[in-house]
Formats: structure tokens, C-alpha cells, sequence
């Protein structure tokens, strides 16, 4: 398991949103731009790595029970995404590392595929 | 309960809400969660449909002690072979839908697969009607 603390030192990210939850802790990674596939997943204590930044993002996680995405390639959150994911109690992350950068450290120093 | 909404063709900015107020009614009355998550997750993949491919559209819920039903139906282009667009992979979606994450060809099998029951009707330029039902007590 890897704390939000330690997935946004390892990638180098920025808090967007929920800054308070950052101590909650995360056991499996999926990087995906392709929601629907996000939406097949089962999983709990999923970080979702993601370069597609939109409200759909957010509204997939919210239905998807993922309550936490790391935006990469210095993909913008707008406000209107930031309020959805705080009504969902979800932390947003952002960096410019890429999506192969990001899976790289994070799998190094723990996190787990889905599959 | 007996739930409505109507649904904009092309109006990705609301796409969700619907799934979104159910999955809040859900929650509250107690249902299991991963229930929720599996009617949840096909109501927005077929509410993300209307959006996607349909000109307007509308969902009705209703949920009882034993199951929540839901039928959603559009007036769009509708669907020339619903066993093809049952196929993974198949999509007819347009680039602007790609662009937003969806349109791979995996919204109606994700539908089957977190369904009880699921029945697609549909006629060339005129609509499509998707109706499913997921058993709450499993």
C-alpha cells in the first residue's frame, strides 16, 4: 500500500483537491485514457492514472468508486471538475511526468497492477 | 420509487447525472455497494449512449425492494445489428465521442456483464429502447 503522500512525492504531482485526504492509501494502479475500460474494473483502493482530463473522468471514478486520479502530462483540472470530484470525496492529483513515468516509479515501489 | 429524467443528445457536460442521483438514492436507502456499483455503472455506460450517439432521450427507474428496473429510450439513428453492437470492440461512435473516452465498442457488453437482465430493441432512424434489471438481494 502507498499513501496519496507518497504516490504525489514519487510522481511528482500537485494536489489539486482534497488535500486533507492525502494520508489514505492506495494498493492498485490503473493508467488508462479509455473510461470505459476503467469502468470494467473491480477493484478497491485504485489510483487512476489518466492524461484525459475532462467532467466524464470524474464522473466515472464517482460511479466507478475510485477516490483517487492522477492527472499526467500536465493535463489542466477545470472547476467545474474540481467541485464534482469534492462532492465525491475525490483527491486530484496532477503532473507533468508522463503516464510511462508515472506507472514506472509507482510500480517500483509497490503499487500493484489489476492485472 | 419511480425516478425520470431526459437526456440531451451531445450534452457531455450532464452525462452522469442521472446515474449519479440514483447512485446517491441507493446509498441511502442501503443498498450493498457493489450492487450499487454493477446498476450504476450500466446506467451510466447506457446513459453515456443516448449522449453519445442519440438526439434526446429518457430514463425511467423504479426501484423496488428486490430490484431496481430501468428503461431508457431514445430517438436517435438507432441500431442496425444489436448482436454486432454487442460485440466488444465494435463502436459506430463519432471522433468528438472518442475524444471524451468512450466509443471503443465496450459500453453494451459492460452493460450485460453488470446485468441481471438486459434487453436492447431498437429501429433504423427512430430509436433505440434498453431495458435492464439488477436483483438487489444477491
Amino acid at each position: 500500500m502507498l499513501s496519496l503522500n507518497e504516490v504525489a512525492t514519487l510522481t511528482e504531482a500537485e494536489v489539486i483537491c482534497g488535500i486533507e485526504q492525502m494520508k489514505r492509501e492506495v494498493k492498485f494502479g490503473f493508467a488508462s485514457d479509455l473510461l470505459s475500460d476503467v469502468l470494467t474494473l473491480s477493484v478497491d483502493n485504485l489510483l487512476f492514472i489518466t492524461g484525459l482530463s475532462n467532467l466524464q473522468t470524474i464522473r466515472t471514478a464517482e460511479m466507478a468508486d475510485i477516490g483517487q486520479i492522477l492527472f499526467v502530462r500536465g493535463k489542466k483540472v477545470t472547476p467545474e471538475m474540481c467541485a464534482l470530484a469534492k462532492e465525491n470525496n475525490i483527491v486530484l492529483l496532477t503532473t507533468t511526468k508522463s503516464l510511462f513515468y508515472c506507472a514506472g516509479v509507482l510500480r517500483n515501489a509497490g503499487m500493484e497492477p489489476v492485472y | 420509487m419511480r425516478f425520470e429524467y431526459k437526456i440531451e443528445g451531445g450534452d457531455f457536460t450532464n452525462a452522469g447525472l442521472a446515474s449519479s442521483q440514483i447512485k446517491k438514492i441507493m446509498k441511502q436507502v442501503g443498498i450493498e455497494p457493489q450492487i450499487i456499483k454493477r446498476t450504476v455503472i450500466a446506467l451510466y455506460e447506457a446513459e453515456v449512449n443516448i449522449v453519445a450517439h442519440a438526439d434526446k432521450g429518457s430514463i425511467k427507474i423504479d426501484l423496488e425492494p428486490d430490484f431496481i428496473h430501468m428503461i431508457l429510450e431514445d430517438e436517435g439513428p438507432g441500431i442496425a445489428d444489436i448482436d454486432l453492437a454487442m460485440q466488444k470492440g465494435y463502436s459506430t461512435a463519432s471522433p468528438m465521442v472518442r475524444q471524451m473516452g468512450f466509443g471503443a465498442g465496450m459500453g453494451l457488453p459492460n452493460i450485460k456483464d453488470n446485468t441481471d437482465e438486459l434487453n436492447v430493441t431498437s429501429e433504423v432512424n427512430k430509436g433505440t429502447r434498453v431495458e435492464m434489471k439488477v436483483f438487489l438481494n444477491k
